[in-house]
């Protein structure tokens, strides 16, 4: 069904709302020159119309609320009811940000609760709630290993390694921070080249962004010998916590000899992934970078809470948005933990890592190639379609997409980027048994389909509202907003 | 096991699949060293009720003050259908629209949010998203860096009319890049910045101007003037400005001869509830040359093999996940749930709308004004046009007037003791449309009273009438 743009059901001069003041007031004091000549282009709609349109293009979305949504390395797992509920209580949602602590008392008692549970569950000293996505808590990961070679007079050190199979936004971070990035390769057994991190560690280093597990699906099994190469280089250890469901109560970055990290609350604790966000990244880091982490904080003094700020904490690296950062994440992901209790964080490592074995091997069984078969799967397995795309002209694009026709949305496809033709699977511990047998015989039908009908495969998706899209000619022809006059 | 679905049977016939007794052994390539004991510092689990019970308690603790502070979150109604819809698990619960063609819903959604930020700013383009006005400010000056390469000083300045946290944000990222901040002082008495004040950098090196509106105080700025001057020396000009605001005035695609390069901003007063000061959303618009430059994620309409329309990512070879450490920027999740309930807000409002609103806001700050004015010694401050916010200096230290007045459950403003000492005892005031008559008047009347007994003056009323 084609639909509409909001735009193009717009007439002119409908008002058909209730939601703005009645009348409009004057606009007493502005001078003309200060004011809009013409109004802008919105639509003009009805709020029928407009509930109409939005629920109809909420059904055109793949969602975990509707599909399994295995993306490898987002880990979309449900995003309990309960916790947005009780985030958008009425007086929690009427909070203003510059409310004083006599009114804040209830707020920070859970941003406090919530810093005192992430330490605990990543071995860290400290912890910040404040970055507003993973991404950030990359930014301000790196900038408090700048800040801390600085504060030494250490400053001769201006490369970050990061191993090819890191997320893109690794690399990215560092160069924001103003350090040059090094990739370090990957063995073929999956873990970090050690021979070859040995090489580039000097007293240019800076530190080391790692992911573990990696973004490879497997657990880095000589974590502990990186941690003392780096440190004995005088450089600093990265945790980015994209992966950290799959050892949740079971292994901590702390103890892994991680000196920073961030946490995914969008990935790990549950917090819904919106569409693209928002996401929540809290840092947390060990003894020595403490005093460098971004504000504001919580402190509590006896039974009060009270913010710390620019003025308690002068080393710090500051604040990375105007407020607290995406303080209704925050609160979702306190009523998620508490509602897990110390008893349900380790089940989520432990279901997860069942899943995904359970997955990785049921694949296996009806002759999919895993990257690393003598490997155990951590909370994702990677599995390449080499053969599949050399001998049937069938690659991993056109398996994801078939995947769609089926009722699945496709995992994660061409990362990382150093493994061809891979899928990068993660079904994460809230599916039952039943929809991962689901994705198996659909796997199965859609390797049938390639050896037998290889059309159907490379032609899908053919059941969703539209077929492949031109990306070409998205980025050549730009079209990236309606214009009055049609385009 | 909570959310988890998994019967003894089922992890059985699971566990037997995979070759392994239990799910321990799936451990086993993690050094037995490493393994963490009990998580004593989290507590036991709590029901949903359990949980229920402890918000609601904790959300009562906070009370609900009647509040009159701004300060870059304001206030609004929010109309039921935004959030019910946003909240439809379609949209809460799908990530970024990798595969487009399972992901229309959303795709779609934010191309019209692309074209509704476009028409509200007149720029040519949108981005999807930022995290927040601050950090979108922050990207701005990047952007602005990276495009105007014929500057060589890069060298950008930002008024102290912008929000002073804003402008920390802006230091705190940008800071390792190279970058220069020169701040620009303001005039004492309009609170604005007086073209004049720009002279002394006629004709030097400069990349950017930033340009607020309204700014910080409330102060609206001869944006004009201030875009003409950056483009007379070569410089870029960013406007920072309050989206609602720009249903009624001048959007900064029309300011000056040629218009704003970039503009950004907080995107919380389309249909963001104040919320401790997040989830909001940063926008960013631009024009058209300077697209290549944005940061984050962008939408482009195109068409599928059959020819039909269709909706995707668009421009991606900007972004961190294709160009790693030669990206624009190292945004990758983004803010797409609070531009879901801001496209649903501006098109239930439309532009007659939120220009009601706008001027409600602006007419019940003005009432405020009024009847804070009457009373001795508060007096507001700047003689410059305003939109919907106002600075007044106080007679008696504003830190514990303020508390005072939150003791009687007003927020009577934000303190700007801290940012702006030279201004004494200050506060910033905003009454938005939320704000009733009856609320008004009792802020007006608690105010004189604390005032008068900080000022040692009689009370002549017992503190029961409060």
């Amino acid at each position: 069904m084609m639909m509409s743009l909001i735009h193009e059901q717009s007439k002119p001069g409908r008002r058909a709302t209730s939601q703005a003041p009645l009348s409009k007031a004057d606009l007493q004091g502005i001078p003309d020159r200060f004011l809009r000549r013409a109004p802008a282009a919105l639509p003009e709609v009805s709020e029928m119309q407009v509930v109409r349109h939005y629920t109809r293009l909420s059904q055109k979305n793949f969602s975990i609320d509707t599909q399994f949504y295995p993306l490898g390395s987002c880990t979309m797992k449900y995003n309990p009811r309960g916790a947005n509920e009780l985030a958008m209580l009425p007086g929690i949602l009427a909070r203003h940000p510059e409310a004083p602590d006599s009114h804040s008392q209830g707020f920070m008692a859970c941003l406090y609760e919530l810093q005192e549970m992430l330490i605990e569950l990543t071995g860290m000293r400290a912890v910040s709630l404040s970055p507003a996505a993973g991404a950030q808590g990359e930014f301000a990961g790196v900038a408090m290993i700048r800040a801390y070679h600085e504060a030494r007079g250490d400053t001769e050190r201006s490369e970050i390694l990061v191993p090819d199979a890191a997320h893109g936004t690794n690399p990215a971070s560092a160069i924001m921070c103003g350090y040059q990035v090094r990739e370090i390769p990957t063995g073929s057994d999956g873990d970090v080249d050690v021979e070859a991190l040995k090489q580039v560690l000097g007293p240019q280093t800076a530190g080391i962004m790692l992911t573990n597990p990696s973004t490879l699906g497997v657990f880095d099994r000589r974590i502990g010998e990186i941690a003392g190469l780096v440190h004995q280089a005088g450089g600093l250890l990265y945790y980015d916590g994209a992966n950290l469901n799959a050892i949740l109560g079971k292994v901590r970055p702390g103890d892994m000899g991680f000196d920073v990290i961030h946490i995914n609350l969008h990935k790990t604790f549950s917090t819904p992934h919106g569409g693209g966000g928002p996401g929540s990244g809290p840092v947390g880091v060990s003894e020595r970078l403490a005093p460098f982490l971004p504000v504001p904080m919580v402190a509590r003094d006896g039974d009060a809470y009270h913010w710390l700020t620019e003025a308690e904490r002068p080393q710090s690296i500051g604040r990375l948005s105007a407020f607290a950062g995406n303080a209704g994440v925050l609160l979702r992901a306190f009523v998620y933990a508490r509602m897990l209790g110390r008893e349900g964080m380790p089940r989520v490592a432990e279901y997860s890592t069942l899943n995904a074995n359970y997955l990785l091997k049921r694949l296996q069984q009806i002759g999919f190639d895993a990257a690393y078969p003598e490997r155990r799967a951590t909370h994702e397995f990677i599995i390449t379609l080499r053969r599949q795309a050399k001998e049937l002209g069938v690659n991993t694009m056109d398996f994801a997409k078939r995947l769609l026709d089926y009722g699945f949305h496709a995992p994660t496809t061409y990362f990382p980027l150093l493994v061809p033709e891979c899928l990068l699977i993660e079904p994460t511990e809230t599916e039952d048994k039943a929809t991962l047998d689901g994705f198996v015989a659909a796997m199965q039908a859609i390797q049938e389909e390639a050896e037998t009908d290889p059309e159907r495969v490379t032609g899908a998706p053919h059941t969703l509202p539209v077929k492949r899209l031109d990306d070409v000619r998205a980025a050549r022809e730009l079209d990236l907003a309606w214009g009055p006059g049609g385009e | 096991m909570p959310f988890i679905p998994h019967t003894e049977q089922e992890i059985r016939e699971m566990l037997d699949t995979i070759g392994v007794n239990a799910i321990e052994d799936l451990f086993d390539e993690i050094p037995p060293g490493l393994r963490c004991g009990e998580l004593e510092r989290v507590p036991p689990a709590l029901s949903e009720m359990e949980v229920g019970q402890l918000m609601g308690r904790r959300a009562r603790e906070d009370g609900q003050p009647v509040c009159f502070i701004g300060a870059g979150a304001y206030d609004h109604h929010i109309p039921a259908a935004v959030w019910q819809l946003t909240t439809r698990g379609e949209f809460y619960s799908a990530y970024t629209p990798y595969q487009a063609e399972a992901s229309q819903g959303t795709l779609q959604l934010v191309y019209e949010y692309q074209s509704m930020m476009t028409a509200l700013t007149a720029m040519d383009v949108s981005n999807a998203s930022l995290y927040d006005g601050a950090s979108a400010l922050a990207e701005a000056v990047l952007m602005a860096v990276r495009f105007n390469r014929k500057s060589k000083s890069r060298r950008v300045l930002i008024p102290r009319s912008v929000h002073p946290a804003y402008r920390r944000v802006v230091h705190n990222i940008v800071r390792n890049q190279g970058i220069e901040l020169v701040e620009l002082a303001y005039d004492p008495v309009g609170g604005h910045i007086d073209p004049a004040l720009l002279e002394p950098y006629s004709g030097q090196d400069i990349t950017a101007l930033v340009i607020p509106q309204p700014n910080f105080f409330g102060v609206l700025e001869e944006v004009d003037a201030l875009t003409d001057w950056a483009h007379a020396n070569k410089a870029l000009a960013i406007g920072v400005v309050n989206p609602l605001a720009l249903s009624v005035l001048t959007p900064p695609g029309e300011w000056g001869e040629q218009g704003a390069d970039i503009c950004c901003g907080e995107g919380q007063p389309l249909g963001a509830p104040l919320s401790s000061g997040g989830p909001y959303f940063g926008f960013m618009c631009c024009r058209r040359a300077l697209v290549r430059q944005m940061p984050g994620r962008i939408i482009g309409r195109t068409l599928d093999l059959d020819g039909k329309t269709g909706y995707s990512l668009t421009l991606q070879a900007r972004e961190q996940h294709i160009r790693r450490s030669k990206a624009t920027s190292n945004i990758c999740t983004n803010q797409g749930l609070m531009v879901t309930a801001a496209t649903i807000h501006m098109a239930l409002l439309g532009s007659e709308g939120l220009a009601r609103v706008a001027a409600a806001c602006h007419a019940n700050t003005a009432g405020l004004v009024a009847r804070l004015s009457c009373i001795e010694g508060v007096e507001p401050l700047f003689d410059r046009p305003v939109f919907h916010e106002r600075v007044f200096c106080l007679p008696v230290a504003a830190n514990s007037l303020l508390r005072s007045l939150a003791a009687h459950n007003v927020l009577g403003g934000f303190d700007l003791a801290r940012d702006y000492p030279e201004l004494g005892s200050a506060i910033l005031v905003c009454a938005t449309e939320k704000r009733s008559d009856e609320e008004m008047n009792a802020f007006a009347d608690k105010l004189e009273r604390v005032i008068g007994m900080q000022a040692g003056a009689p009370c002549q009323l017992q503190p029961k009438d409060w």
